[in-house]
């Protein structure tokens, strides 16, 4: 359970650095960078916040991952979650930020 | 360590230590109620911290339409076999609905039906949207004038004298700077302590654990430390979630009514029971018989259910929903696979915690407790968290307007002799206070200075998760000891305290992970006087001793205890029937 980071899509703005509730990521060279990969909790809160979509969230394969990677792009109050499979498919499951849990 | 290690000073009339969801809404309460200055120390950053970082999936504490708060107290009673404090739950149900009802004004999106009424989940939880929670709280304390917030603060010490606070000691995660944070009334609401025993996923996902691994008992620690009485360790959570993702069980089971099986078919949650820890137990004796592996039962739910718990778990453990996609066994066509976690202490789950009178006071005079890091009201959740940063911040209202007129009144005759022996007083206390946060900042910078270290935080974490786990009830043990490991576990545990105080630092955010270890190993010496306090079986799994396997009434009392001139001491107390309660000794 961990991120990686798109070094060419970044921009540098630093808005994961801010809500990473461990302070895992850091700036390099004027971009974002995981410094600690096996510290992650797996929130996500990185992944929604950037605004070009440069983070990518993904399974160790210690708990079943297989090389699949999850972004968020948004638009307004909808998020798009992509999962980007390693089978080269893709599938986007749009999640509105004022509808409420089914469950 | 540089020679730029600076020293930052702060005096301020309320200091909150973590801006988790209870040191926001108290610091909100305040600074709506009254003109205080008000200053949050926050480890990481406030918009994201703590518990609700992903967001969570429900108001698990509501008092519904047709209940009263007195029945949630009953609930949470039975489901703790009777150890509970009755005037802290009740207090703290009385305000589960006004709390949410602010949070809804803040902007929570809440589902209600088409007469206007909040759609519910069971007895006790309402449905929400809850991915933005923490984003909304945190703006809400942004916007006021007088709370000032220090993001990438980490507080190690309270300052305090003679059984009174005055404030705490930190360092920036951001610089090389120490912070000397003077305050008339602290609270302390650094949420509980994970990572203490080995997790289910040890490898690369060692943070896949359910609780945040950033929160490390700090609270806790710092209370020992200073000679609060601390209560009910011994009553651990063990959450039951889903296998590898640690994912919440819960909208599973309410949503779409999943039952727990095991790999034969066989519904057995009815066989052990359903309280909390039952359902934990039912699923380790399962596997213990060798029927495993455990299963929610969610094969043949419709599509549009299936849906529905997709997009549920992006908003609060979007793991889950990407290991359904990625490996294609949606829970439609396949069980979900279920495991009881490593052991946490959580005082909004369970009632581990600071031992506090009905405002929310510790034993420590002027230090309040709220949220997941102060015991006796367990099972008080998210809307708990809000509701007792609210009443501690209306005690500590009370408390400095008490404050001001004393010393109102003293200013009006200057010339007596007590209050020229007040103010003899005040400067003695000033400068114990100085020496103390000076000895805290000299521990920074000898961590930071150049010195070997056989290990590093890391190993030592990896030594002390691995003793925890076999000899203090761990996953590998089936959350089982006896006396002899627990006799073990603290012989161990002493040994790297011992070693922990040896570690050196590069950096700040290494002299972080040092801090953290040795919070979590004191507060593992707690646990394991705890452990060793409650001779008896109260709740299965969560403190399951094989030398005493029965309940005995005789433990029909709260275990608590107390550093006292460097040695734990355990205090059984009777339980507390309703009214309030008033710390007497
Ligand atoms: C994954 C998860 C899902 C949950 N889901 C639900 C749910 O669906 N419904 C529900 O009702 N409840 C839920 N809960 C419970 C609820 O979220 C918590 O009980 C509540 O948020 C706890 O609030 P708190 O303020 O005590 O802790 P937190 O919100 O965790 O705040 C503690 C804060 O202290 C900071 N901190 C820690 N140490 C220090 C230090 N030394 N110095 C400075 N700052 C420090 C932390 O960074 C953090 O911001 C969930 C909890 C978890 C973990
Ligand atoms: S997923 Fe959460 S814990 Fe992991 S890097 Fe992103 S913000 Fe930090
Ligand atoms: S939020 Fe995205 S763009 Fe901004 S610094 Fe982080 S990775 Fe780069």
């Amino acid at each position: 359970m961990s991120i990686q980071i798109n070094r060419q899509k970044c921009v540098g703005c630093g808005q994961c650095m801010e809500v990473c509730p461990g302070t895992l990521i850091e700036k390099e060279q004027g971009k974002a960078v995981m410094r600690y990969p096996r510290d992650c909790w797996g929130c996500a809160s990185c992944v929604k916040e950037c605004p070009v979509g440069a983070i990518g969230f993904f399974l160790g394969a210690d708990i079943g991952g297989n090389g699949s990677v999850m972004t968020v792009t948004k638009d307004g109050q909808i998020l798009h979650w992509n999962i980007h499979k390693s089978n080269g498919r893709e599938v986007t499951i749009d999640v509105d930020r004022r509808s409420s849990n089914k469950y | 360590m540089s020679k730029d290690f600076q020293v930052r000073r702060i005096t301020t009339d309320v200091l909150i230590i973590g801006g988790g969801t209870a040191g926001c809404y108290a610091a909100l309460t305040l600074s709506r109620d009254t003109e205080l200055s008000i200053v949050i120390a926050e480890k990481a950053h406030i918009k994201r911290s703590g518990c609700l970082a992903a967001g969570v999936n429900a108001i698990n504490a509501y008092i519904t339409k047709g209940h009263v708060p007195q029945d949630y107290v009953d609930y949470a009673k039975k489901d703790a076999a009777g150890i509970v404090r009755e005037d802290l739950l009740l207090t703290a149900a009385e305000h589960f609905n006004e709390v949410t009802a602010d949070m809804e004004q803040l902007g929570l999106v809440i589902l209600k039906d088409e007469n206007g009424e909040y759609v519910t989940r069971g007895n006790r939880n309402i449905k929400i949207n809850g991915e933005n929670f923490k984003p909304i709280l945190a703006k809400a304390v942004q916007a006021q004038e007088n709370v000032s917030i220090l993001n990438r603060v980490n507080i190690t010490k309270l300052l305090t004298k003679d059984g009174t606070v005055y404030g705490a000691v930190g360092f920036s995660l951001e610089d090389e700077a120490a912070y000397v944070i003077e305050a008339k009334a602290v609270l302390v609401a650094t949420g509980g302590a994970a990572g203490l025993y080995k997790p289910n996923n040890p490898g690369f996902s060692r943070h896949k654990m359910w609780y945040p691994p950033f929160n490390t008992g700090a609270g806790y620690a710092m209370g020992i430390q200073a000679g609060a009485e601390m209560t009910s360790f011994e009553m651990r959570f063990i959450a039951l979630r889903c296998k590898d993702t640690i994912a919440p069980t819960g909208t599973i089971a309410q949503g779409v009514g999943a039952k727990q099986v095991n790999s034969r078919g066989f519904v057995y949650e009815d066989k052990y029971g359903l309280t909390t820890s039952e359902r934990v137990y039912g699923t380790v004796k399962e596997n213990q018989l060798g029927n495993g592996p455990c299963y929610l039962q969610t094969s043949g739910i419709d599509k549009e259910q299936e849906e529905n718990l997709l997009k549920a778990y992006l908003n609060m453990a979007p793991s889950q929903t990407l290991k359904w996609i990625e490996t294609g066994e949606l829970p439609g066509e396949q069980d979900v696979e279920i495991e009881g976690t490593e052991p946490y202490i959580v005082g909004g789950h369970t009632a581990s915690g600071y031992w506090v009178d009905t405002n929310r006071e510790t034993t420590i005079h002027g230090l309040y407790a709220a949220g997941d890091v102060a015991g006796g009201c367990p099972q008080k959740y998210v809307t708990g968290a809000l509701a007792e940063g609210e009443l501690a911040a209306k005690a500590i209202e009370a408390q400095l307007a008490g404050n001001a007129k004393v010393s109102n009144e003293k200013a009006d005759q200057t010339e007596n002799d007590s209050s020229k022996k007040a103010v003899s007083s005040s400067e003695k206390i000033k400068k114990y206070i100085e020496v103390q946060a000076g000895q805290e900042i000299e521990a920074y910078e000898n961590i930071l200075s150049d010195h070997k270290s056989s290990f590093t935080a890391e190993e030592l974490e990896e030594a002390m998760q691995k003793v925890m786990d076999e000899y203090a009830g761990g996953i590998s043990t089936h959350y089982q000891y006896n006396e002899k490991q627990l006799k073990l576990a603290d012989e161990k545990i002493d040994q790297l305290l011992a070693l922990a105080d040896q570690l050196a630092a590069e950096n700040m955010h290494e002299l972080l992970f040092v801090y953290e270890l040795k919070e979590r190993l004191i507060v593992c010496k707690s646990l394991i006087a705890h452990l060793r306090g409650r001779k008896e079986t109260r709740w299965h799994s969560f403190n399951e001793n094989l030398d005493y396997p029965e309940t005995d009434e005789n433990y029909f009392k709260y275990v608590n205890s107390r550093l006292v001139d460097g040695k734990l001491q355990i205090i059984l107390r009777d339980i507390v029937k309703e009214g309030s309660y008033e710390h007497t000794n």
